[in-house]
């Protein structure tokens, strides 16, 4: 079967996933994937057996908003996401500021601009 | 008013077999918060994607954990054969379910000892591992090793299982669930044992949904949802029940772990009485491209895996969101107003894998 990875802008993507809350989906998880022009963001999110996912694309350096205040367990993946892809995540609910993950390199999937701190 | 103090519990403690670290705060003996820091055995394996091509990733998927190994694979070799559109054998799919719950049990036995060591029950961890000994040597005879099986790959299995040599694991599974009923017993109706599980790091159903929790610590509250359901490999065609508990704490935790291990028996049993015969492999061509998740029940929960390629045979992105990593919300939810000679236990009872969880 043909999976939807439905594309959203990351504008959007809070009432995206305030839609899905109220009709009680829980996120199951969230991937970033380091892109040529960017970011690239994947929720998914499951009731019952059923699965939705919604992609968003950001660019290098652009900030995203969190879903930690709608799924709870997304301050986990946001902070990961935050760790090493070097995405900066506004409003996560139990933010670490880079403390999750203790890697010896910062941002290991990050972008060379990032890394390079420009 | 009680003071605070913060006690840092690990990434080096006798009940973590993998690092990980906890700052709990404490009010005398309770904790009142449990911050959690990873990253101790981050290895990057996703990030090999851009120098290892899709068929050699089966290996590196494989080695993210050698407790779930079969699993690991299992699921990448999923995501590539449905965006290459390959349609494996069904004989492949019967050998696949048959080797996955071994995993299961292998890995549920293992957790069992782990847990037994974890309140002090040394004889009941010696027992239990020795019989996990029995199915290890099951795995080893059906793909020749018993941490990493190297008998996946995209497209089918590197080799087939001989039909004598399943009939020969029925004897074997019968012997394994007379011995584990004695232990089973043990860890379900012993005052001693009970009296550190029961009551302990209580989450009702509402909550371990909310909190996005998987696997055993997800039905060990109620809640009656297994990805084996979805019905990858041969799972439509076998006839199970989904093991919950109503106790929603460490005991029903326990009680779902413990009976998933004879309800694996059950599995393999009736998936080696149907298993057909034919090819095990069927041929690949070209290179994936496309994006797709697969989902699936690892022996500690849903495991996702998500690849994403672009026509050559480097994929762009492999990733993979373990149980454990789902269960880490969860767990400082049941950390906070625990006793600290509970925190042990509460840790063991979400079965934390930690190499799976940092890849």
């Amino acid at each position: 079967m043909e999976q939807e990875f439905r594309k959203v802008s990351h504008h959007a993507i809070l009432s995206e996933v305030q839609e899905l809350q109220e009709e009680h989906y829980r996120l199951i998880q969230i991937c970033a994937t380091t892109v040529q022009e960017g970011y690239e963001i994947l929720y998914t999110f499951g009731k019952g057996y059923d699965e939705v996912q919604v992609k968003i694309h950001t660019d290098v350096g652009e900030h995203v908003q969190s879903i930690s205040r709608f799924f709870p367990p997304a301050w986990l993946y946001e902070n990961e996401i935050h760790d090493l892809h070097g995405i900066e995540i506004d409003g996560i609910t139990l933010d670490f500021r880079g403390g999750l993950y203790r890697t010896k390199e910062k941002a290991p999937f990050a972008h060379k601009e990032v890394k390079e701190g420009k | 008013m009680s003071s605070r103090s913060v006690i840092p519990f690990g990434p080096q403690h006798p009940v973590l077999p993998e690092p990980i670290h906890l700052d709990l705060v404490l009010e005398d003996e309770r904790v009142v918060e449990a911050v959690p820091s990873i990253g101790f055995v981050h290895r990057g394996l996703e990030s090999l994607v851009s120098k290892k091509d899709f068929k050699e990733m089966v290996y590196v998927a494989e080695r993210i954990c050698g407790i779930c190994s079969f699993g690991h694979g299992f699921g990448y070799c999923d995501a590539v054969e449905h965006i290459m559109d390959i349609h494996v054998t069904e004989r492949t799919d019967y050998l696949r379910t048959i080797l996955f719950e071994l995993s299961r049990m292998h890995s549920h036995i293992l957790w069992m000892g782990l847990m037994a060591d974890a309140f002090g029950f040394e004889n009941l961890f010696m027992d239990t591992w020795r019989i996990r000994e029995k199915v290890l040597d099951m795995l080893e005879a059906a793909t020749g090793g018993r941490v990493i099986f190297s008998i996946l790959d995209v497209g089918g299995l590197r080799r087939d299982v001989p039909d004598d040599m399943l009939k020969s694991f029925l004897p074997v599974l019968d012997d394994i669930e007379k011995e584990l009923a004695i232990d089973i017993k043990t860890f379900l109706n012993d005052s001693a044992v009970k009296s550190r599980l029961c009551g302990v790091g209580i989450l009702t159903p509402e909550q371990v949904e909310t909190l996005g929790c998987c696997g055993p610590f997800l039905r060990g509250s109620g809640v009656k949802r297994d990805s084996r359901k979805l019905g990858y490999a041969a799972y439509d065609d076998i006839d199970f029940e989904i093991i919950t508990s109503n106790d929603c704490d460490t005991y029903g935790r326990t009680f779902v772990r413990a009976y998933e291990i004879l309800q694996s028996i059950k599995i393999i049993r009736q998936a080696i009485s149907k298993v057909p015969s034919g090819e095990v492999m069927v041929p690949v061509k070209g290179f994936p491209q496309g994006e797709h998740m697969t989902r699936l029940e690892q022996p500690r929960g849903e495991a996702c895996y998500y690849v994403k390629a672009n026509g050559t045979r480097f994929l762009e992105r492999m990733r993979v969101r373990t149980p454990t990593f789902a269960n880490i919300p969860a767990l400082t939810e049941t950390l906070q107003g625990c006793d600290m000679a509970d925190v042990p236990i509460l840790i063991v009872a979400i079965d934390p894998c930690i190499s799976c969880t940092e890849r």
